[in-house]
């Protein structure tokens, strides 16, 4: 039942801070931030309760589950079930939810209701994207994460946000409708086949499938997770939404959206497709590296600071798809750490610019320089996050792009010689951040305000954290690891 | 001869006749915008309740012209709230006009008797009746404010066009009863297949049946008429006359095997496609809410007609929850043009929605909630049904079809979102007139609905498969 309530609590927090908004512009934010707040707390709680089961093995490792009936007509059953993936995924979730809401917390004066209504639903819609085990139920929640999301770029936005929420909103969707075709085909060939209709993930693992079906089928899938992972090249709708989206929804975008999608490769791409899976690995690893690559060179072209760290989201990413193609166990714990890690270090380094554009009223790099003079601490608190961001060791990122090409060796030589100069490009673009923003001298003269209290807790907490993963990630590897053994 | 049980199963039908009779004597006697309007709901309600009633009799065949079963009372249910839903937006919308408000209630009613026939017909002469009866008072609702002018020439528009698509119809139906030799629409189709003059008078059927639809390539009408008529009966031609002739096609589709036919299906197919790619791209091109939505009808019928092709109980099931998830999200799409628009002009143009949620917010999260429909977004009625006619298609195979829904759909969702981005602009400086009560009613009813079936369809599809369990043709 805890499942439910997670999602029930920003659903109906939602609700009432939108109708808080109506009379005070303060409610809203701390009705959404108790209840993320609560909702991080009750997650913590169920990870330190299960923590080390033994147990807990295979794809069946379920820490909770809640089971009903949803549409009985059709076979489709409110299935959600967490297991140590997921709830390393949903934790992540609720601590990235608090960020959000305490960075916007001075940043949005207009709106405030609606605007803590749409982050709620964002953040249940991803809850559920990451609990859902019925097919049906997860597009279900997979759709309705785009809605708010849309809403908060096209309200909240920078100045070409109605182009970049279209966009945003017309690739998932579109993507989406792929995976919907590629569920029912899914559906109905496991049905022919054995009798039994159903959207259940469990019983759908193993669906006796030909192989051209299943290569189909899969790719209906894949595209959709590409897009929101997102792969090279599916990924031109990212810069835009990133850049033009307040500082909550490029957090909630690079640090959780984009997470649906690697998630969903893990959970379902590979397990229900096994064979056609192996046989579309090279092609899925290339386009990994590719995007490894391609991501870093053009982040070193940007000027603009948040578009740079959305390029730099493209490279990271690369690595968990290549990880999750490799499929042996160092590279999906690496691919696993990538995806925790990236979401805590790229949605702090949009914090920053947040923070950067909320003082300076600009994005672009050639206005900043020698900020180190005037706000040491918020530079600072820039450097820590773009060296973890080029994967320093120490930090979490190092952790997962080193388990990644650990694992990618046996497999391929080549793609891990050409995935590690991915490592040496990120160097470049977290030096131009930190060189072109904080170092040199005040050209512009500026005279900012330093990091507020409350901007100092959100920095903190993200530098402890990423601290934490990188020196200590043995308890996150234990938690996913049932999972790992399932495979 | 007709006797009581044939009569209690058309107590439905008699209670909207006879309200329409009601109706128009109380004109006579005194002319009063609420009591002739209440007079109206009156007689729907009375009718709905008498749907139950019917319901005991049924399934039973009234003479040689009507059914009544399951399948013909769903529908008539349909018919009769949507048409009391329309009755309702037009008290509104009316009240702020000047002019004889009053007939407008006898020719919805009279409109809603054609449609019911519709529904339940089982007879060449059943069912030219009732679309003419439909038809005629469509003719006059569309023109029925003479003051504005584009109101008027999108009714002569109407009365042309559809005059001349009766008569393709009428002369397809007379090559089909002479190689047929029945007029029984369920005789007709199982015996004359192989005469030569059968296939051509199926297809001038369907060139009828095509331009109430409002399918390509009989579409051309729809985007003036929608603008031009008032928003109410743009509502109403939406979703009653594209309803009621929705039901009989269904009806006698699956009942003739017709599906076998290649022909056929090759034909329906074509029509299909070419609904979803026009009306989806066309709708990009518009600037006018009512011609966006318009179009997006067009497509809308594109993907019914998706469901309709696939065979099977499932794809009936989906064509008639995909008509009811369309039926709600126009009905309170055209709701919130109808309230929005002041005694002087309709609020059709996107400039009259930028702002909406921060002047009107109650009123743009309907729209938004009904657009999203429309668009097959979760919460909402329209994303069942996209799914269920998905997995119609999925389950017959109709692999390309399905393709080109999913990405006309996609293409969809750019209009839909234009509007609400309108909406979330800065605010202008508009005023829009107070909502009526019984429109304020239908817009909270529909969005109710919406959001229900949207949500915990079940109820419905039961409802929806007990209909199809009691289907005679």
């Amino acid at each position: 039942m805890i499942l439910i309530w997670l999602i029930a609590i920003l659903l109906l927090a939602g609700l009432l801070a939108g109708m808080a908004g109506r009379w005070s512009s303060l409610w809203p934010k701390w009705i959404a931030l108790t209840a993320v707040s609560i909702d991080f707390v009750l997650a913590v709680q169920i990870w330190i309760r299960n923590y080390g089961r033994a147990d807990l093995t295979g794809t069946m490792a379920w820490i909770e589950q809640v089971d009903f009936s949803w549409i009985p007509q059709a076979g489709i059953r409110l299935h959600l079930a967490m297991d140590g993936l997921s709830l390393l995924l949903v934790v992540l979730t609720f601590f990235l939810g608090i960020m959000a809401v305490l960075a916007s917390w001075s940043e949005i004066r207009h709106r405030v209701g609606f605007f803590h209504f749409n982050v709620l639903w964002v953040l249940a819609g991803v809850v559920s994207v990451f609990v859902a085990v019925d097919l049906f139920a997860f597009y279900f929640a997979w759709e309705l994460m785009l809605v708010p999301m849309y809403f908060l770029i096209a309200i909240w936005g920078h100045e070409r946000r109605l182009y970049a929420a279209i966009k945003f909103f017309l690739y998932t969707q579109l993507s989406g409708l792929l995976m919907l075709i590629a569920i029912l085909a899914l559906y109905f060939r496991h049905g022919q086949a054995t009798g039994v209709y159903t959207f259940d993930y469990m019983q759908l693992l193993g669906a006796p499938l030909g192989p051209g079906s299943q290569m189909w089928i899969m790719l209906g899938f894949f595209i959709a997770f590409a897009v929101k992972l997102p792969v090279f090249p599916l990924h031109t709708w990212l810069p835009d939404a990133h850049t033009e989206a307040p500082t909550a929804g490029s957090i909630i975008l690079a640090g959780l959206l984009l997470k649906t999608g690697g998630y969903g490769m893990l959970r379902f791409v590979v397990p229900l497709f096994p064979d056609a899976a192996r046989e579309f690995a090279p092609v899925a690893m290339t386009l990994g590296v590719i995007g490894i690559l391609y991501g870093a060179i053009l982040a070193f072209g940007q000027t603009d600071l948040k578009r740079l760290v959305a390029y730099t989201s493209v490279s990271h990413l690369g690595f968990v798809v290549l990880g999750i193609f490799v499929w042996n166990r160092l590279a999906l714990q690496g691919a696993v750490m990538t995806m925790i890690c990236h979401g805590i270090s790229t949605g702090a380094l949009f914090f920053v610019a947040g923070a950067l554009q909320d003082r300076m009223h600009t994005r672009e790099l050639d206005r900043m320089g020698g900020l180190w003079s005037t706000i040491p601490v918020l530079s600072g608190v820039g450097l820590f996050f773009a060296l973890a961001s080029l994967g320093l060791p120490g930090m979490g990122d190092f952790v997962g792009e080193f388990l990644v090409l650990f694992g990618t060796y046996p497999a391929s030589r080549g793609l891990t010689t050409a995935a590690a100069i991915g490592i040496v490009a990120a160097t470049l673009y977290a030096l131009k951040i930190a060189q072109g923003a904080f170092h040199g001298p005040n050209r512009h003269r500026w005279a900012l305000p330093d990091l507020n209290r409350r901007e100092a807790l959100i920095a903190g907490a993200m530098m402890a954290s990423l601290l934490w993963l990188g020196l200590n990630p043995q308890p996150v590897l234990d938690t996913f690891s049932p999972f790992l053994r399932g495979i | 001869m007709i006797g009581a049980a044939d009569l209690i199963a058309l107590l439905p039908l008699l209670f909207v006749a006879g309200g329409s009779v009601a109706a128009m004597l109380a004109i006579a006697i005194r002319r009063s915008h609420v009591l002739v309007a209440g007079l109206t709901v009156a007689a729907l309600a009375g009718a709905f309740g008498c749907l139950w009633i019917a319901a005991a009799a049924a399934p039973r065949r009234v003479t040689a012209l009507l059914i009544v079963d399951g399948y013909a009372l769903f529908f008539m249910a349909l018919l009769i709230g949507a048409t009391a839903a329309v009755a309702l937006l037009g008290y509104g919308y009316l009240e702020m006009r000047a002019g004889r408000r009053e007939e407008f209630y006898v020719l919805l009613l009279t409109g809603t008797l054609g449609a019911m026939v519709l529904a339940a017909s089982s007879h060449l002469a059943s069912f030219f009746l009732g679309l003419e009866i439909l038809t005629v008072s469509l003719y006059a609702l569309i023109a029925y404010l003479p003051a504005r002018r584009v109101s008027l020439e999108a009714g002569i528009k109407y009365l042309i066009l559809a005059a001349s698509s009766a008569a393709f119809l009428l002369f397809g139906m007379a090559l089909v009863y002479a190689a047929a030799g029945t007029m029984d629409l369920t005789g007709m189709l199982a015996a004359g297949a192989d005469d030569i003059l059968f296939v051509p008078g199926l297809i001038l059927i369907v060139t009828g049946i095509g331009f109430k639809l409002a399918v390509v390539p009989f579409h051309m009408w729809t985007p003036d008429v929608y603008q031009g008529a008032p928003a109410p009966i743009a509502a109403y031609i939406a979703t009653v006359s594209k309803g009621a002739m929705f039901a009989l096609l269904l009806r006698y589709y699956f009942a003739s095997g017709a599906r076998h036919a290649g022909a056929v299906f090759l034909i329906f197919s074509i029509i299909a496609i070419s609904s979803m790619i026009a009306g989806n791209l066309l709708a990009l091109l518009q600037t006018n809410v009512k011609r966006i939505l318009a179009y997006s009808s067009i497509a809308h019928m594109g993907y019914l007609l998706v469901a309709f092709l696939a065979s099977g109980e499932l794809a009936m099931q989906a064509a008639m929850f995909y008509l009811v998830a369309y039926l709600v999200s126009t009905l309170g799409a055209f709701g919130i043009v109808s309230v929005l628009s002041s005694a002087e002009s309709e609020a059709e143009t996107l400039e009259d929605y930028r702002g909406l949620f921060w002047r009107r917010p109650a009123l743009a999260g309907v729209f938004t909630a009904m657009l999203l429909s429309l668009a097959g977004i979760p919460l909402t009625a329209g994303f069942i049904g996209k799914f269920y006619v998905v997995s119609a298609g999925a389950s017959s195979t109709l692999w390309a079809l399905i393709v080109i829904l999913a990405i006309t759909s996609g293409v969809g969702i750019f209009y839909y979102l234009r509007i609400v981005a309108a909406m979330c602009g800065s605010a202008a400086e508009i005023s829009e007139p107070r909502t009526a009560m019984p429109a304020g009613v239908v817009l909270t009813a529909a969005t109710a609905f919406l959001l229900w079936f949207g949500i915990y369809p079940a109820p419905l599809l039961n409802a929806i498969r007990a209909a199809l369990s009691q289907l005679i043709a």
